[in-house]
C-alpha cells in the first residue's frame, strides 16, 4: 500500500472498492490490528491502531473474507466463545448456565438474521450463507462501534447475497453501527454512503457514489441531425455547450437529458444518452483509461 | 482475563470430547508402551536390574504422554491458523499471553483426561498406587502438561504448517523417549549422552515424578537421578522462558504474515 488516506463518519456505510490485489484486505487488516503498519497512522473509533491496539480490538467487529468459525463447535458455542472472550459475560461451561442477558441478546440477533432454528447445530452442517449470518451475529454480540466486512458476499448465491444486504441494512438501522466493507461487486458499493476506490495500493477516487461517477466519467447526450448547421445554431441559442462532433456531445450541466431533448426543435437523426454506471467508472480506473463510448 | 483464558481452554476440552478417534488412540499408545514394552523389558531384564520395569515404564510413559499430548495440542493452533480461526482469536481484545496461556491450559486439561485413563489402566496391569503416589501422578502430571504446552508454543513459533510439523515431530519427540529415560534408566550415561539428556525438557518431569513416586522405597537410588527440588526448579524456569519466548515469537509471526 502506498499512502492511502480516508475518513469515515460515524454511522456511515463506507465501501472500499478495488480489483483483486488492490490492497483492500491489507487495509482492513491494519485497521483491525491484525497486521502492523510499516508506516503512517490510523485511528479507529478514536483509538490508534498501533499504540492502542487492544482498545481498537474491543470496539470493532470483523467479518473476514474467509469464515473464521470453529467448524467442530455449534453456532451457539462459536458465539458464546466470542462473547466470553470479549469479556461481555463471565465464562460458563454450558449454554444453560449463561446469564439471561446473553440468551436474550442471542435470541434477538438470531431472529433478525432468521437463524434461531439452527443456532444449536454444528457449523460443519451449514451452507456458506448460513456461516456468514452466524459470523454477523457473532460480530454484533459485543456491540461494535465499527463493523468491518471483508468481501462479505464472496461465494454467496444471489439470494443469500440479497438477504445478507437486507440484514445489514436492518442492523445498521437498529444499531447505528458504522460499517466499512470491501467488495469488488459494484452494485454493492453503489448502496454505500461513500465509496473509496483503490488500485495498486493507492486511492483513485473518493466520494458518494454519484460524485465518484461524475468525477470519473462525463454524462452527456450524443446527438446529430440531417441539418447540422441548423442544429448547431439552435444549440447556441439555447446556450448549450457543444463538444466534439459530429455527432455532438452535449454535457448535462445540471439539466436532465429530458429537458435538453425537449428544448431541441431540429429533427434529430442520432440521440443517445450517455450516463455512466459505476461499473463504467470502475473499469475505467482499473484499466487505467477512460472508455470513450 | 480469567474468563478469556477459561474460554480458550474450554474450547479444547469440548473438542476433545467430540473427537472420539483422538480419545481412543491416545489411550492405545500408552497401552502398547506400558503393557507390551514394559512387560517385555521386565520379562527379559527385570531380574538382572533389580526393580520392576513395568512400574518404571508406567511412570515414564505417563509423563511422556501428558507432555507430548499437551505440546502437540498447542501445535493445533497451526490447524486453527489454516482454518482461519486464529483471526478470531487475534482480533479479540485479549492479551496475547492470555491467548497462549489459555491454549496451554486447555491442552493440559485435555492431556489430563488422557492421564486419568492411563492411571485407570495402571490399576488394570497391577501397579499398586498408594494415595500419595496417586496425588504425585496428578500434580506432577499437570506440571508436565504445562511445561509440555509451553514447549509446544516454542515449537509452534518456528513452524509454518501442520505438514511441516508432522514431518518434524519424530525428530523432536522420539529422541526424548530415550534421553529422558522414559523406559530405560539414565544413570551413568557417557558424557555426550548426558549432555543431550540434560537438554531434553522431558527429562525433568519424568525424574521429578519418580523422585516422588519412589520416595522411601529401596529402588529410589537406582531410579532417580536428581533431587525433586532441582527438577522442579528447572521445570519452573523452562515454563516461564518457553511461555515468554514462545508467545513473543508466535505473535511476531502472526502480525508479519
Amino acid at each position: 500500500m502506498d499512502g492511502i488516506s480516508f475518513k469515515v463518519q460515524p454511522g456511515e456505510l463506507f465501501a472500499l472498492l478495488g480489483p483483486n490485489g488492490a490492497g483492500k484486505t491489507t487495509t482492513i487488516s491494519i485497521l483491525t490490528t491484525t497486521l502492523s503498519p510499516t508506516s503512517g497512522t490510523a485511528i479507529v473509533a478514536g483509538s490508534d491502531v498501533a499504540k492502542q491496539a487492544s482498545d481498537v480490538r474491543g470496539k470493532v467487529g470483523i467479518i473476514f473474507q474467509k469464515p473464521s468459525l470453529d467448524l467442530r463447535l455449534t453456532a451457539e458455542q462459536n458465539i458464546r466463545f466470542h462473547a466470553t472472550l470479549y469479556g461481555l459475560y463471565p465464562f460458563r461451561p454450558a449454554y444453560s448456565a449463561m446469564p439471561r442477558a446473553y440468551k436474550e441478546k442471542l435470541q434477538e440477533l438470531s431472529e433478525v438474521l432468521d437463524i434461531s432454528g439452527e443456532i444449536f447445530k454444528p457449523i460443519s452442517t451449514f451452507s456458506g450463507g448460513m456461516k456468514r449470518k452466524i459470523e454477523i451475529v457473532r460480530s454484533l454480540i459485543h456491540r461494535p462501534k465499527v463493523l468491518f466486512l471483508d468481501e462479505p458476499t464472496i461465494g454467496l448465491d444471489p439470494s443469500s447475497r440479497r438477504s445478507l444486504w437486507h440484514y445489514l441494512t436492518r442492523v445498521r438501522a437498529d444499531t447505528g453501527t458504522t460499517v466499512l466493507l470491501t467488495t469488488h461487486y459494484l452494485e454493492e458499493a453503489e448502496q454505500a454512503d461513500r465509496i473509496c476506490i483503490i488500485n495498486r495500493g493507492k486511492v483513485v477516487s473518493d466520494g458518494t457514489p454519484s460524485e465518484v461517477k461524475s468525477q470519473l466519467l462525463d454524462s452527456y447526450l450524443l446527438i446529430d441531425s440531417g441539418d447540422r448547421s441548423r442544429l448547431l445554431d439552435e444549440l447556441k441559442t439555447l446556450g448549450l455547450t457543444v463538444e466534439g462532433g459530429p455527432p455532438f456531445r452535449i454535457p448535462f450541466k445540471g439539466k436532465t437529458p429530458h429537458q435538453i431533448v425537449k428544448s431541441i426543435e431540429t429533427p434529430l437523426t442520432v440521440l443517445k444518452v450517455h450516463a455512466p454506471t459505476l461499473e463504467d467508472a470502475y473499469l475505467a480506473i482499473v484499466e487505467g483509461a477512460r472508455p470513450d463510448g | 482475563m480469567v474468563s478469556a483464558v477459561l474460554t480458550i481452554a474450554y474450547r479444547d476440552l469440548i473438542k476433545l470430547l467430540k473427537d472420539r478417534t483422538r480419545l481412543i488412540t491416545s489411550l492405545i499408545f500408552p497401552f502398547v508402551l506400558i503393557a507390551l514394552l514394559g512387560g517385555m523389558l521386565q520379562a527379559g531384564l527385570g531380574s538382572q536390574i533389580g526393580f520392576n520395569l513395568v512400574a518404571f515404564t508406567f511412570t515414564g510413559v505417563f509423563i511422556q504422554t501428558l507432555f507430548q499430548s499437551s505440546a502437540l495440542g498447542v501445535i493445533s493452533l497451526l490447524e486453527d491458523r489454516e482454518n482461519d480461526f486464529t483471526q478470531e482469536l487475534f482480533v479479540s481484545p485479549v492479551s496475547r499471553y492470555s491467548i497462549v496461556f489459555g491454549k496451554v491450559l486447555g491442552e493440559s486439561a485435555v492431556a489430563m483426561v488422557q492421564g486419568a485413563g492411563i492411571i485407570a489402566f495402571g490399576f488394570v496391569v497391577g501397579i499398586n498406587l498408594g494415595l500419595s503416589q496417586l496425588i504425585s501422578l496428578l500434580v506432577i502430571g499437570l506440571a508436565a502438561c504445562l511445561v509440555g504446552g509451553a514447549f509446544g508454543i516454542v515449537l509452534l513459533a518456528n513452524l509454518t504448517s501442520q505438514r511441516v510439523a508432522n514431518q518434524l515431530f519424530p525428530f523432536v519427540f522420539l529422541p526424548q523417549f530415550f534421553l529422558a529415560g522414559v523406559f530405560t534408566p539414565i544413570k551413568g550415561l557417557p558424557i555426550w549422552l548426558e549432555v543431550l539428556s540434560r537438554a531434553s525438557p522431558l527429562r525433568y518431569p519424568v525424574d521429578l515424578l519418580r523422585g516422588l513416586f519412589y520416595a522411601g522405597q529401596e529402588e529410589y537410588a537406582q531410579v532417580v537421578v536428581d533431587a525433586p527440588v532441582l527438577n522442579l526448579a528447572v521445570m519452573a524456569g523452562m515454563f516461564i522462558a518457553f511461555m515468554i519466548a514462545g508467545t513473543w515469537l508466535f505473535v511476531r509471526n502472526e502480525r508479519n504474515r
